[in-house]
């Protein structure tokens, strides 16, 4: 039996799969130093002290560590403040026992949303993405005023070649990843 | 002459055109060459899509790298996010022989191929580089020094963190290598108590949670008046979004106690004679109106 997040836990609460799948990620992208890295932490709570986010809301670093150790990462799933996280690198960057707190988050995140758990405002942002090959697309009164300053109307992005958006739709398509700008 | 890769993004030339402006026009000052990346998408922003999918993220971002290696060409960028997408990017799959395969996989189905040929730059890196400008000459090209103007310096997260794989090697709890540079061209930088919190917009908390977003930048606006800041600069072009639109978002926030907010290269722009209109400063949402008069 274990207390976490002031609830007790049965067995079934324990769900080593997900905790796997966090640690694969991390491995596939950045290594073993960052996938290892959550098992020294000590909960000294430093990165909880040290945490924009979490002095202004009910993030808790510190117990999102503890639970990728006690495999009940899970539960942070549903919860908004997985996402109140602004990926600052500050706890990262002052664990003493080198944790590493930002990219776990990320991975802890990526699960979250293979699991179905998105907001619509996020699923929004690969919409974007996908139909203009930016997050934050162009405007109207943008292009008047780039057209002022002497810059081409449309930048040289994606925004003006065709043929680069096909590139990025492809690769979207490719990876399974424009599935997500759809309404969830 | 230096030529780099010049990577726009997003937020730079779909709202704030003048910082793309002024920084072709520092660079040419300066005698640094930048070539358009034609055909760039958003970098992918790192606490956004590498928050939905890493691997995605990894993917395109090394679609926009492969841009740059085809001009044979290091990038430099001006938004701290783009830099660390860019760079960390490029360094994982550098580093990572089982990433880079499977992101050449996806790759291939559009004909490119990640080779890691080149290096990932910000702009005040560049800037300071003695071989490339650095800060004697870039005093040397000022005109019109800023004088009395007090400066809150906003270096924002991804410029200075995660530390291990920036090349300026800056201090990340006591930075003082912008306030360096910033006070090269005129102001002076005021110290306050916020200077290297999160400007709040990072990590898709702007898109999500736009109120914890904008209390982060009330206590930055808050901490900077006390510090009697006329202006803030940043050497981040999404810092720069969230301090000026994020203001005006601010019900807290009186009118007149906003603070307008320049991107550096906007500042050293300006520093070495531009007009304000050619920089698309009257543009951005908290107007530099008396800013400017202070500098007649
Ligand atoms: S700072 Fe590091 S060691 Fe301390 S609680 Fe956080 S993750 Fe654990
Ligand atoms: S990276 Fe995230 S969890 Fe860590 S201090 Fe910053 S906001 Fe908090």
């Amino acid at each position: 039996m274990a207390v976490f997040a002031g609830k007790i836990l049965r067995d079934s609460d324990f769900k080593r799969d997900v905790v796997e799948k966090v640690v694969q990620r991390c491995l596939l992208v950045f290594g073993k130093e960052v996938s290892e890295s959550f098992v020294s932490c000590i909960q000294c709570g430093m990165c909880t002290g040290s945490c924009p986010s979490g002095g202004r809301t009910i993030l808790n670093t510190r117990q999102i560590v503890l639970s990728l150790n006690l495999e009940t990462v899970y539960r942070y799933f549903d919860r908004s403040e997985l996402w109140y996280c602004t990926t600052c690198y500050t706890c990262q960057e002052r664990c003493p026992r080198k944790v590493r707190i930002t990219d776990l988050m990320r991975a802890v995140r990526n699960i979250a949303v293979e699991n179905g758990y998105m907001s619509k405002e996020h699923r929004a942002v690969i919409r974007y993405l996908y139909e203009t090959g930016h997050s934050v697309p162009i405007r109207e009164d943008v292009k008047e005023l780039r057209a002022k300053l002497g810059l081409p109307e449309v930048p040289p992005t994606t925004h003006q070649y065709g043929k680069a958006l096909e590139e990025v739709r492809k690769l979207m398509e490719e990876l399974n990843y424009a599935q997500y700008g759809e309404e969830g | 002459m230096a030529e780099y890769a010049f990577f726009l993004g997003c937020l730079m030339p779909n709202r704030y055109p003048g910082t793309e402006v002024s920084t072709r026009k520092v660079f040419e000052k300066l005698g640094v060459k930048l070539v358009d990346m034609d055909g760039a998408s958003c970098c992918p922003a790192p606490g956004v899509h590498g928050s939905f999918s890493l691997v995605a993220w990894a993917t395109l971002a090394a679609r926009n790298l492969t841009l740059a290696e085809e001009l044979n060409a290091d990038i430099v960028t001006c938004c701290n996010g783009c830099y660390a997408t860019l760079l960390e990017a490029n360094h994982l799959l550098k580093e990572n022989a089982e990433l880079r395969e499977l992101v050449n996989g996806k790759l291939k189905t559009v004909g490119r191929e990640f080779k890691g040929k080149i290096e990932v730059k910000h702009v005040v890196e560049v800037l300071l580089d003695p071989e490339i400008a650095g800060i004697e000459k870039i005093k040397d090209s000022v005109v019109k020094p800023l004088k009395g103007v007090k400066a809150a310096v906003h270096y924002g997260c991804h410029f200075l963190k995660p530390s291990e794989r920036r090349s300026l090697h800056e201090s990340v709890e006591n930075p003082a290598v912008l306030d360096k540079l910033v006070e090269a061209l005129g102001p002076t930088s005021t110290s306050y108590s916020t200077k290297i919190m999160c400007c709040g917009a990072g990590g898709g908390v702007r898109s999500g949670n736009r109120e914890l977003t904008d209390s982060m930048t009330l206590d930055h606006v808050k901490a900077m008046r006390k510090a009697e800041a006329d202006l803030i600069v940043t050497p981040c072009v999404f810092c720069q979004f969230q301090f000026d639109a994020g203001q005006t978002e601010l019900e807290e926030l009186r009118e007149e106690e906003r603070i307008p907010v320049l991107h550096i290269t906007q500042l050293l722009a300006l520093a070495q004679g531009f007009k304000p209109d050619e920089l698309g400063i009257p543009s951005h949402k908290v107007p530099a109106v008396k800013l400017l008069e202070k500098l007649k």
